[in-house]
């Protein structure tokens, strides 16, 4: 799944992918404003058939990963 | 057959501009912040005159564009959320200020995208013979429900009125297609001019929510979402592809949202109209404005085929294709 979300992010924020690591940060490290961030969370939505409700806390790419999970239970 | 065709647009904004530095003298906001995150950079504000004074002034210059008489004005519709009055009507005060005696007037409640509701309904009316022609205006004085403390949204609207001269003709030209929705269960993610039902014999101390309220994710989710589709839609049913469109004129709400829209339709930027850097949003102005602006420009020309798609409270949606 970190995979996926990997290159879902790296896309979306034009980073390479290789760059991204589950404790990157999602304003700091990869320039990410509010709506990349919503932008990140539809598609994830998209790609895992989940729905996604609070996005609010983010930091970092770990963040992301551990609320699809939560997401899918 | 009867169409409706467009033969004269007009607008008018006040004069007062607001730059989006003048924004952070009042609130902790910057230019970089604010452009970034939505295209605007500066946006016309009223310093005084309400919607029906520009909505007016909207329609005194459709009169003078479409060389018609007050009095043979059929139908005035005005789409505003920012109305001067519950009632009279906008539209009603425009009536009585151009002297259009003989036309039936009254508003129309769709937030972003009013202007394509009110195009929809002019146009019923000249498919069905009913009228021969209609004014319709999108007119918003946004800033009086703006919450100059809320820097996510007070940056992001503006003030301004724009509309539309349509008459009715055999030729096949003007509003050729349409796709429409509401989706009312989402309705409280944007909201505005709340009026709770206090009386003097029940608690009248709630408070009411006047300024606009926007969940940013919901709007941004529903926008990049349904806008495409709606779009795809209007495409299948009057089956045309990009390759026909000379032009996709979407409300102005967000260049961010745009983008997402054209990569979704895989309908290249160059195609879209923005014009959100100098208004800001303005509701149900915004689409009349822009279009009015392409006309004065010459990038719609006599022949042009285009789509105006429109979005926003309610939640509403419509896009429509156009031939000029």
């Amino acid at each position: 799944m970190f995979e996926r979300i990997r290159e879902i992010i790296a896309d979306q924020t034009g980073k390479d992918a290789d760059e991204i690591t589950m404790e990157t940060n999602v304003k700091t490290d990869l320039e990410a404003d509010s709506l990349d961030l919503f932008q990140i969370i539809n598609d994830i939505e998209d790609e895992f058939d989940v729905k996604i409700e609070n996005v609010e806390g983010i930091e970092t790419v770990g963040d992301v990963v551990k609320l699809v999970e939560s997401s899918k239970e | 057959m009867y169409y409706s065709k467009i033969t004269a647009t007009g607008a008018c904004v006040p004069d007062m501009i607001v730059t989006n530095d003048d924004l952070a003298k009042i609130v902790d906001t910057n230019d970089e912040w604010i452009s970034s995150r939505s295209g605007i950079k500066r946006r016309h504000f009223s310093k005084g005159e309400n919607t029906s004074d520009i909505a007016a002034g909207v329609a005194k210059e459709l009169i003078k564009k479409a060389s018609v008489d007050p009095l043979d004005i059929d139908l005035i519709i005005v789409a505003s959320v920012s109305a001067d009055y519950t009632t009279p009507s906008t539209a009603c005060l425009v009536q009585g200020i151009i002297g259009a005696q003989n036309a039936v007037a009254f508003d129309i409640g769709a937030a972003c995208s009013g202007f394509i509701f009110g195009l929809s309904i002019a146009d019923k009316y000249i498919k069905s013979g009913i009228y021969k022609n209609a004014i319709v205006i999108g007119a918003e004085v946004l800033s009086k429900y703006l919450d100059f403390e809320d820097r996510g949204t007070c940056v992001l609207f503006g003030d301004g009125a724009a509309g539309v001269f349509v008459e009715r003709t055999e030729e096949r030209i003007g509003l050729l297609a349409e796709e429409m929705g509401s989706d009312g269960a989402k309705g409280m993610a944007l909201t505005a001019g709340h009026s709770p039902a206090g009386n003097a014999f029940n608690d009248t101390s709630r408070q009411a929510k006047r300024e606009i309220y926007m969940d940013g994710r919901a709007i941004f989710d529903f926008a990049t979402r349904t806008v495409p589709k709606s779009v795809k839609r209007l495409m299948e049913k009057a089956e045309v592809t990009a390759d026909d469109l000379d032009f996709v004129l979407p409300h102005q709400a967000n260049s961010r949202i745009v983008e997402i829209i054209s990569r979704k339709l895989k309908i290249p930027m160059d195609k879209f109209y923005m014009n959100m850097d100098k208004y800001g949003n303005t509701s149900s102005a915004s689409i009349p404005i822009a279009l009015n602006e392409m006309v004065e420009k010459g990038i719609i020309k006599v022949g042009s085929v285009g789509v105006l798609t429109g979005f926003g409270a309610g939640l509403t949606w419509g896009s429509m294709l156009i031939k000029f």
